[in-house]
């Protein structure tokens, strides 16, 4: 089947990985938080002081039931056995539960903010994210192998400059340079506002003026993410590009006399497909440590709002969260893997590209 | 044996191994010159001053008594991690590479599954179902758990593009078991290439604990460089301007890792000849 259309071919092979992948994800997603003793439902009932009396009993049953943890009759009663404790739902119809509801696009409840909706949370959420990490990474990518591409092609000073900074930048952890800009130029110097997405006077409109305190806002987080990507991509790049200059094509060019530009254009576009493809395997790691930069400057995005889902064992909403990010990282991975399939010759030539 | 002695040659490399020394030092013999004290409480938030170096924290306890202390249990979690990793991530890998047909086929599967899905989510969605016992040693052994299938990836690659070298059909011709094999015709060729692997996967070990403690999924019962950073934040540390509350764990941490990163380049360098100059 689809002989004729290698890339096509291709694609729907990742494709079914990747899918094969998210059911994968989704599974953990669900019964990893289901390892430990806790239950939920004891967690909120202990917040508000347990004491047994109607009241109480009636709360543990709107919960049990809001949260899909016991069986319920047909008149929307909580089942309970001959101890008159209510019958738990089985770990797997619970799963069935949570797949249907999920693809219905409900998440749950959150316990922190209570009869909030899990999706409501994450919907005012995503757009910061999005707006913060998609040009960071990006940019930070398109940058990184331009200057990590000139650093092997020039050598020299360029390069002894460059480099040990490209190596600085990719080993410091993003939360040590995020926590670095905030003091220095947030704190110290008063350049750029430390926390928050916009002025904490204003409210979200469609105006000049909350615009311009967004972007005041977005400028620290957004050099700290972008920076560190782009050392790492460079040292990545400049390493392919080694390699590249001392295949024999590259030589040979060389020696027929084809002008610097050309040749260093074959090289990039050949050094470009592993560089791609160590962006699908690195994206996973990028978004979780944009995620912690976001924490750090708590901008209002998914980042923040998983940090204060932990801190206040928010379970539907840390889960809600991690099968976002998830299901973001494999949607990202799989765009990059469809680039690779229309840009790869090998893939073209029907012979696979990994 | 002379490609380790090469090492000694590449400056970057001795830049790396002595920051990398530095840090091994300051976690075992600075308590000889400083007096390690994470018991006694004085006023909070202090700057620092000549009996406490770099301050006290929003407690009032000892910065620098907490940073050794701290430093220590980085280390541990970052080596435990990493030799986990390492050694179940290679055993696998070499198996795989050489081994070939179904057993190939299944860690495959399952490290491209693992390599896609952020090890940031799985760490949250682990450390956060357990409240209660989360030790050093378990935050250890939760992050190689989910770590080892990068260097499986990583190795397995390299072991199947050995196994079909002359030494090795000879091997099987004189009738040696693929353990065998494994053990003194693979594994030595791929050291360098593993140790490698190792010194990146401590380091992000280092780098996984701070974080995963830095949003408050840390030990529960010791000081890590991240338990001091998530103190610090939940304190306001950062607004309030208290600098010694945060800044030396996040330079031990950049300097750990970044000394790593260099040893890693250089071994690379070294062993890998199309990058020499």
């Amino acid at each position: 089947m689809f002989k004729n259309h290698p890339t096509l071919r291709y694609i729907l092979t990742r494709g079914s990985w990747y899918f094969l992948t998210f059911l994968v994800a989704v599974t953990i997603n669900f019964f990893l938080p289901r390892l430990g003793p806790s239950n939920p439902v004891d967690i909120i009932l202990a917040k508000a002081g347990g004491v047994s009396d109607n009241a109480t009993r009636q709360k543990e049953e709107s919960y049990l039931k809001e949260f899909g943890l016991a069986e319920v009759d047909k008149a929307g009663n909580v089942l309970r056995d001959q101890k008159d404790a209510p019958i738990r739902t089985s770990a797997v119809k619970q799963f069935g539960n949570y797949i249907f509801m999920s693809l219905k696009g409900d998440l749950g409840t959150s316990f922190m903010s209570y009869p909030k909706k899990v999706t409501e949370i994450i919907k005012n959420a995503v757009p910061w994210t999005i707006a913060l990490q998609l040009p960071a990474i990006l940019l930070a990518w398109i940058v990184g192998n331009v200057l990590g591409a000139l650093a092997a092609y020039r050598r020299g000073i360029f390069d002894k400059v460059f480099f040990p900074l490209a190596l600085g930048a990719n080993s410091i952890p993003f939360f040590a340079f995020g926590m670095l800009l905030v003091y220095l130029f947030g704190i110290y110097w008063h350049v750029f506002p430390a926390v928050g997405g916009y002025d904490s006077g204003l409210i979200p409109t469609f105006s000049w003026g909350f615009f311009a305190s967004v972007l005041y806002h977005y400028t620290l987080p957004f050099l700290s993410i972008f920076l560190i990507f782009t050392g790492g991509q460079a040292i990545g790049m400049r390493s392919m590009c080694i390699y590249e200059l001392g295949t024999d094509y590259v030589k040979y060019a060389k020696w027929l006399g084809i002008s610097e530009g050309k040749v260093l254009f074959y090289m990039f576009r050949n050094a470009m497909l592993p560089q791609l493809t160590g962006l699908a395997l690195s994206l996973g790691v990028m978004i979780g440590g944009a995620l912690i930069t976001e924490m750090i400057f708590s901008y209002p995005g998914i980042g923040m709002a998983v940090l204060s889902a932990i801190q206040s064992n928010d379970y539907p909403l840390i889960q809600g969260c991690t099968l976002l990010i998830t299901v973001s990282v494999l949607i990202a991975n799989f765009s990059v893997d469809i680039l690779i399939g229309f840009l790869d010759p090998r893939v073209k030539a029907g012979r696979g590209a990994r | 044996m002379k490609m380790f002695l090469n090492l000694f040659k590449s400056p970057s490399f001795l830049i790396g191994i002595s920051l990398f020394l530095l840090t091994i030092c300051l976690a075992l013999f600075f308590p000889f010159f400083y007096h390690i004290d994470v018991r006694t409480m004085s006023a909070p938030m202090m700057p620092p001053s000549r009996e406490h170096w770099l301050g006290t924290n929003h407690m009032g306890f000892d910065m620098v008594s907490l940073l050794v202390r701290g430093l220590r249990s980085s280390l541990y979690v970052g080596f435990l991690a990493g030799i986990i990793a390492t050694t179940v991530g290679t055993l696998l890998g070499v198996y795989a590479g050489f081994k070939g047909g179904w057993q190939d086929e299944v860690i495959t599967l399952l490290t491209n599954i693992f390599v896609v899905i952020p090890q940031f989510v799985v760490l949250i969605l682990i450390s956060s179902s357990m409240k209660e016992g989360r030790s050093l040693t378990l935050i250890a052994v939760i992050i190689a758990l989910t770590s080892w299938t990068w260097s499986a990836r990583a190795v397995r690659a390299q072991s199947s593009s050995l196994k079909s070298r002359d030494h090795i059909a000879l091997a099987h011709v004189n009738g040696n078991g693929t353990l065998r094999i494994v053990l003194y015709q693979i594994l030595p060729y791929l050291f360098s290439y593993v140790f490698m692997v190792f010194i990146i996967q401590t380091a992000s070990g280092i780098i996984s604990e701070s974080c995963i403690s830095m949003i408050g999924l840390g030990p529960y019962d010791s000081v890590s460089l991240g338990t001091i950073l998530n103190d610090a934040m939940r304190n306001e540390a950062l607004s309030d301007g208290a600098w010694w509350a945060f800044m030396p764990a996040t330079v031990l941490i950049s300097m750990i890792v970044f000394a790593f990163y260099v040893i890693n380049t250089s071994m690379e360098g070294v062993f890998n000849p199309r990058l020499r100059k």
